[in-house]
């Protein structure tokens, strides 16, 4: 029997375990926090038809519980040597294990929106993000700003710390703009009295149903688009926001009051990615998420023969993505075994 | 009459030439200086000023005393090219005079004056002064045989790096080199023909009448001694070797309170023809590490000089002006920089018609103006401590530029749209004296510097928030506790070296926290690499010229890196490296949350901080 590693436990992690035991090996996942499951245990509803994230990740890990694969919760890897054929793999636990094979599945991080100072991100009380308002949408969330009365204009601004050469990140973080306008729709469906206006660059629907659901938030909810990026935001004696921006359709510089500000924070691969590159010698590309082999045809090779990728590690990817690219992953590894034994 | 030796011909000519080329091109100079800048020469030629500028010039065109404070060795090379130089004419002439009995010798009987002679001199005075030269000659060798080595290795003087030269510099410089060697050739052969000399001409000469024809060297030396004489005169003018005469025009002017303007004018034409190109400038330039070696000042001032400055070199500079305090000529870097920029620029379509000088209402009992800046409007934590900090020290403050204000203009006058800016100050003015407010606080040191320099605001006091902050401390309004911090305080370059603020941010911080003094603080302080006067550079560039300052920064250790600029600020955060702060910030920090920080230890007060925020 086939001893594989599993460096994380968020959904592409527990995804590649289930199906790695399935084809009859002996799974070890390794999840730094106490619960695995990821960042999905952060969100609320997804896109794009509003399926309660904790239904799909009960679906998940009820699945894996039928499993007999074990997870080492609350530990962190140390240092993944090869020797022979094998990797002995050390943990912040103590413990040493030796594994055929590696999978990294170590997720993405939320961008820090106080890094874009400008939009007043834990300096003023009513600017928040794409992930503070996903709690907020749960039926118990309390949406209301000052003096218990709900905001009557929010305000989303697209691409923070994505597609930004200030901050660092020059990629797009593909899933923000379909949250975006999912997030407004279910403001508007909470908030029918409120104005909601989203600042975007470029609008990207790539998904299956995205566009429909953009075409519903303008047409059904009246959820107005401007085409522009937020310079500034400031704060107001009753701690409504004004804000700055362009409306670049009408060559107009804008100036707009809002009751809440949401920020579309975008992702980034994150120090756990980066200490399990290190690790494990793998490299990473000028964005952080690691290398793949090859980007068509190897997406799940790492240039480490042996380690393999899965998930958002990769590059920026939604929770759809993530399952298909763990379940390939999950194959890779079963039939990489398989040739070289 | 005897008629004078023909080799004489070649330094004489020389010598008519660049005397009559310098008297005519320091004339068309002087002419294009502003009427006020004449009348500043009229008025204090004969005033202590010219002393003081007599003074100057021996100390800076002779001495080099701040080339020798830089670097000893580098120092004594163009001391002793210089000063040895400037003596061995004096003596020489002086020589003459009491050979010949006259004052009426020509130059070249002086500075051939071995050739003429052929007697040994028998007075006292005479074989002292003969031996003077000697060792006066000597003295310029030792600084042409350092020039020598110098330009085959440049880091013994103290540089990393040496000026690329140009044709006019490499002949006027072959020439230099020649010059002195040659001379002690047909010295000392004169004096082995003659049987005279003094006490290294006539060993020397001796020496060479062993095995050389010395009879038939004599004439080809000092035709090849006056020969390189008159070619260094003819390449004068096209070489950087103009700075000497200039120089001296230029400490004249500046002692007469002369400055560059904001368009070229005689005195910055005399400026750029001043620069040595001794390439000091180059090894204090930030640019160097982004690997960018090739717009730094000498360069710029070179290629303006030869109307070959391209916008990509002219604008690719943070006109941070570390360069400047290393100047030996005492250049204005910056201001040339800038003046060359406005030249080379068209104005953009600057209507401003949309900025409508509305009524300014402020009460009368108002203290202070407060004007953020549009950078601080990018760093909100800023004017959130600076109205905390207002209403602690129970300030009625009028917040000028909080909803809707023109730019301060300065990052316009920086990229050379100086006309442009020119509108926007107007407008800002007529706005600020209309309030009848006294004291105008500003939190970005790019607006200060240009409130400061460019609006006329009679009776108003602009003072940035250090300097304020400060005052409210003397003036017992903010309360103060020290907290357990460990601080490095990054001068912002419009701040420090632009303005002359380095004492009151430090105090304020000797306040409050514990400042770590830092090797390159105050004048020769990093630049953060944000600088908006710099329109060519990429933001991977500017993060090696940040990285490279933090990563000093990062060896002190400290807890918060902090500095007074809103666009350091926010450079230096970007990072991540270390938590950055406003002085502001810290201020605002210790007097709300002072209480619960004391009793914190340094690793809990390290998270605090971040989200303090």
């Amino acid at each position: 029997m086939k001893h594989i590693v599993v460096i994380g436990g968020g959904i592409a992690g527990m995804e590649t375990a289930c199906a790695l035991t399935d084809a009859g090996h002996w799974v070890t996942v390794i999840e730094k926090e106490e619960q695995v499951g990821g960042k999905l245990n952060k969100w609320s509803y997804l896109f794009p038809d509003f399926t309660p994230a904790d239904k799909i990740l009960d679906a998940l890990l009820e699945k894996h519980s039928e499993k007999d694969f074990s997870i080492l919760s609350q530990t962190e890897v140390l240092s993944v040597n090869r020797q022979n054929n094998k990797f002995n793999i050390e943990t912040s636990g103590k413990q040493k294990l030796e594994a055929d094979a590696v999978v990294v599945a170590t997720g993405y991080e939320l961008f820090d929106a106080s890094r874009k100072e400008e939009y007043g991100y834990k300096i003023y009380d009513h600017v928040i993000t794409s992930a503070d308002l996903e709690k907020l949408l749960l039926p118990d969330g309390d949406l209301s700003v000052a003096a218990g009365q709900n905001p009557k204009r929010i305000a989303f601004v697209h691409c923070v710390g994505s597609r930004d050469e200030k901050s660092g990140n020059h990629y797009c973080s593909k899933v923000c703009c379909i949250t975006g306008v999912k997030q407004a729709i279910e403001l508007k469906k909470r908030l029918p009295e409120a104005e909601i206006y989203c600042f975007y660059m470029d609008l990207r629907m790539y998904g299956k149903n995205f566009e429909e659901l953009y075409r519903e938030a303008q047409e059904k909810y009246d959820i107005q688009f401007i085409r522009g990026r937020l310079s500034e935001a400031s704060e107001k004696i009753d701690k409504s926001l004004l804000i700055k921006s362009e409306d670049t359709l009408s060559g107009r510089p804008l100036k707009m009051n809002v009751d809440l500000l949401v920020l579309l924070v975008g992702m980034e691969a994150g120090k756990g990615t980066a200490k399990a590159a290190a690790a494990c010698s793998i490299g990473c590309e000028e964005s952080g998420f690691l290398r793949t082999s090859d980007p068509f045809l190897m997406s799940n090779f790492s240039e480490q023969e042996g380690i393999f990728l899965a998930g958002s590690c990769t590059a920026p990817m939604s929770v759809n993505d993530t399952i298909l690219h763990a379940r390939s992953a999950a194959q890779e590894v079963n039939n990489w075994l398989k040739k070289n034994n | 009459m005897k008629f004078p030796p023909s080799f004489i011909l070649p330094f004489t000519i020389g010598l008519l030439f660049i005397s009559c080329f310098l008297v005519i091109i320091v004339g068309i100079w002087i002419s294009e200086l502003s009427k006020i800048d004449k009348s500043r020469i009229v008025h204090n030629i004969f005033t202590r000023k010219s002393l003081l500028a007599i003074r100057e010039t021996f100390s800076e065109s002779l001495l080099h005393r701040k080339i020798f404070r830089k670097n000893p060795v580098l120092g004594y090379m163009h001391m002793s090219l210089a000063f040895g130089w400037f003596l061995l004419i004096v003596v020489g002439h002086i020589e003459a005079y009491i050979h010949y009995q006259s004052f009426s010798v020509p130059a070249y009987k002086a500075i051939f004056m071995r050739y003429f002679i052929t007697q040994q001199s028998i007075t006292l005075s005479g074989k002292i002064l003969a031996a003077s030269m000697d060792l006066l000659l000597l003295f310029v060798l030792s600084g042409v045989v350092l020039a020598y080595y110098k330009r085959m290795n440049s880091r013994m003087f103290g540089m990393k790096k040496t000026t690329q030269l140009k044709t006019g510099d490499r002949i006027a410089l072959t020439a230099l080199w020649l010059i002195f060697p040659l001379r002690f050739l047909a010295e000392s052969v004169s004096a082995g023909v003659h049987h005279n000399g003094s006490i290294i001409s006539q060993p020397t000469g001796h020496l060479l009448s062993s095995f050389l024809p010395i009879q038939s060297v004599e004439m080809p030396l000092w035709w090849a001694y006056s020969g390189a004489l008159g070619l260094f005169f003819f390449a004068l003018p096209v070489s950087r070797y103009m700075h000497i005469p200039v120089e001296v025009v230029m400490i004249f002017l500046r002692n007469y309170g002369i400055k560059v303007q904001k368009r070229i004018d005689g005195y910055s034409r005399i400026q750029i023809y001043s620069c040595s190109r001794c390439g000091i400038c180059l090894d204090s330039c930030q640019m160097t590490h982004a690997a960018i070696k090739d717009t730094q000042s000498v360069y710029a001032l070179k290629h303006i000089r030869n109307r070959k400055i391209t916008d990509e070199k002219l604008f690719n500079c943070m006109l941070c002006g570390r360069c400047q305090p290393d100047c030996p000529v005492g250049l204005e870097l910056n201001s040339l920089r800038m003046t060359q920029r406005i030249e080379s620029t068209k104005e953009y379509n600057s209507s401003y018609e949309y900025l409508k000088n509305g009524k300014v209402n402020v009460s009368p009992q108002t203290e202070v103006i407060y004007f953020a800046g549009c950078m601080t409007h990018l760093t909100p934590a800023i004017i959130k401590s600076m109205k905390e900090i207002f209403a602690v020290a129970d300030v009625k403050y009028w917040f000028m530029d909080e909803d809707k204000t023109a730019c301060c203009g300065r990052p316009l006058m920086q990229i050379g749209q100086y006309n442009a800016a020119q509108k926007l100050i107007d407008h800002n003015r007529e706005q600020i004296l209309a309030s009848g407010v006294k004291k105008l606080v500003v939190s970005c040191p790019i607006c200060y510097k240009v409130f400061k320099e460019d609006y006329a605001l009679p009776g108003i006091t602009v003072q940035h928030h250090s300097e304020y902050l400060l005052n409210l401390i003397t003036d017992r309004r903010l309360p103060i506790n020290k907290m357990p911090l460990r601080i490095v305080y990054h001068d912002p370059c419009e701040l420090g070296r632009g303005s002359g603020i380095y004492l009151q941010p430090r105090l304020l911080l000797d306040e409050y926290v514990e400042l770590i003094p830092i090797q390159n603080e105050k004048a020769s302080a990093y630049c953060c690499g944000g600088s908006l006067a710099n329109i060519k550079i990429k933001m991977n560039e500017r993060t090696q010229i940040r990285d490279k300052a933090l990563e000093e920064y990062c060896n002190y250790e400290p807890d918060i890196l902090a500095t007074a600029c809103p666009l350091c600020k926010k450079t230096f955060a970007k990072s991540r490296i270390l938590p950055v702060h406003d002085i502001a910030e810290i201020v605002c920090m210790s007097i709300t949350k002072s209480a619960e920080i004391s009793s914190k230890t340094d690793s809990e007060i390290l998270c605090k901080n971040v989200a303090i925020k």
